[in-house]
């Protein structure tokens, strides 16, 4: 099987700090990976690499694209990348409205995207949107309603539902759970683990939150100081962490 | 590779396999726990692991669910080495060939207890509707009352955890299974159906590995017993 994603020594530096450096993975088709780490360890930073956010220094970011197979993400044009970003890769922002235009519709702002992507037939548009505010349980009666009027919680679903309608293999998430109550927490990671397991999507998840990672993660990363100090499969790495910083780490959770 | 030679393949075979923890943020204390463990489980079989409490039985067991990492050794399971497979691999093997009831029931909280139980069969690709109606029969088998079945079971009693855990375990047929302690924390009608569920596995070929501290459970379900005590390291090494 061939991986979805191959990165190799990537590595970004702000001058002289050191954002993220000698970043080695791969990730295959349907693994759900946590990148866990403290405030400043890099993992967003590296996220945001991944993603083409930000242009690495050094390293590849190799992409099983669906079109043309495996391609350097890294050195490809802009505009390839973008439209990569649109179709096969989605991004969820912690923020949710840093990924939604709180000025439009729901409906609109999940039309959005099918139309970046070349969909034209409004009444098609329309009935896919109201399709995906259900399947992230928005009710159909607010699809003409703007983000700004819904809870933190359904701007959160309504960003994954824009994310998703274009059927990505591959989705970035940036702290997807944080800052919302752990009752709503919970019921997004509930419907997280169904899409993913449904839509068979390949996942990075960037979280400090080990709880997290231990229910939606396949595999998990543990980095600090920009450099990945331990990786493997998630409950091996928190119930046997091997490196010191992990074993801080998992015995610094506080016990409900 | 004939059949019969590929029927005398153990299903689980340990060999050699050692075990320290390492604890780097007290004085980098280096605790040995286990040393040269064997183990051969054939299909249809069930062993029992013995010792006192903290002879390693959990350990080993975790250790053969990838969970915990061995030091040295070989732990193959379905010829898989999790000793040395990728995650992706043992991920594979957990969702086919290897089930683990452990004594904890870990959920995403809000999902009914119905869709819990059906999770295995549902990330094998199982059709919904089959995955619940098996998963609900196996509720009902292990007594746990319908009005329930629509709840998270992160409020149920230590009991009824316990049995969601062992329906959900037994939800798909594992090729090998793992349970820590299946029969704790069950009235004797409850403890019947497990020691049934235990036995109908066997007969369709599960290997099984188990710790048992109900000795009367033991004695029914288990075909022998190993002492994990003989690979305790010597304090002396």
């Amino acid at each position: 099987m061939t991986p979805l994603l191959q990165v190799t020594g990537i590595e970004k530096r702000y001058g002289a700090r050191i954002g993220c450096a000698d970043v080695n993975f791969d990730l295959y088709p349907g693994e759900v990976m946590g990148i866990v780490g403290e405030s400043g360890s890099g993992k967003s930073t590296l996220l945001n690499c991944l993603a083409g956010h930000l242009k690495p220094d050094a390293g590849q970011v190799i992409f099983d694209t669906r079109a043309d197979g495996p391609v350097d993400t890294v050195t490809m044009s802009e505009p390839a990348r973008r439209m990569l970003g649109r179709t096969d890769w989605a991004f969820v922002h912690q923020h949710a409205r840093d990924g939604l235009r709180m000025n439009v519709s729901a409906g609109g702002n999940i039309g959005e995207r099918l139309m970046a992507v070349g969909a034209r037939h409004y009444g098609d548009i329309r009935n896919r949107a109201v399709d995906w505010l259900d399947r992230v349980e928005i009710a159909e009666g607010r699809v003409d309603d703007r983000p700004s009027a819904f809870s933190g919680g359904m701007q959160q679903r309504l960003q994954i539902a824009r994310n998703l309608v274009t059927e990505p293999r591959l989705v970035f998430m940036d702290e997807p759970t944080g800052g919302l109550d752990v009752s709503v927490q919970a019921r997004l990671l509930d419907l997280l683990r169904g899409l993913v397991r449904q839509m068979g999507l390949s996942a990075l998840i960037v979280t400090h939150d080990l709880a997290v990672v231990r229910l939606l993660a396949d595999r998990l990363m543990v980095m600090k100081d920009g450099h990945v100090v331990e990786s493997g499969l998630t409950d091996q790495v928190l119930d046997d962490p091997q490196h010191a910083y992990t074993q801080l780490l998992v015995s610094s959770v506080l016990q409900v | 590779m004939s059949i019969s030679a590929e029927k005398k393949m153990p299903m689980i075979e340990l060999s050699g396999v050692a075990k320290s923890f390492v604890l780097h943020n007290q004085g980098s204390a280096v605790i040995p726990v286990m040393a040269g463990a064997e183990l051969r489980v054939e299909a249809g079989e069930c062993v029992a692991l013995t010792g006192a409490s903290g002879a390693g039985k959990s350990t080993l067991m975790r250790m053969i669910y990838g969970n915990y990492r061995a030091n040295a050794g070989q732990i193959v399971v379905g010829g898989v080495d999790v000793a040395s497979a990728e995650p992706r691999e043992i991920i594979q093997l957990r969702r086919e060939v290897l089930g683990y009831v452990s004594q904890f029931l870990r959920v995403v909280p809000r999902v009914p207890t119905l869709d819990v139980v059906a999770e295995p069969l549902l990330s094998l690709g199982v059709e919904e509707e089959k995955a619940r109606a098996r998963a609900a029969e196996l509720l009902a088998r292990l007594n746990i009352p319908e009005r329930l079945w629509s709840l998270s079971p992160t409020t149920f009693s230590g009991g009824e955890q316990q049995r969601v855990n062992i329906a959900r375990g037994f939800a798909h047929d594992y090729p090998a299974l793992l349970l820590d302690e299946p029969t704790a924390s069950l009235d004797p009608v409850n403890r019947a159906v497990v020691l049934e569920l235990i036995e109908a596995a066997k007969a369709r070929g599960a290997a099984i590995v188990g710790i048992f501290h109900d000795a009367e459970a033991r004695a029914r379900v288990c075909d022998r017993e190993e002492d994990v005590s003989a690979f305790t390291p010597q304090a002396a090494a």
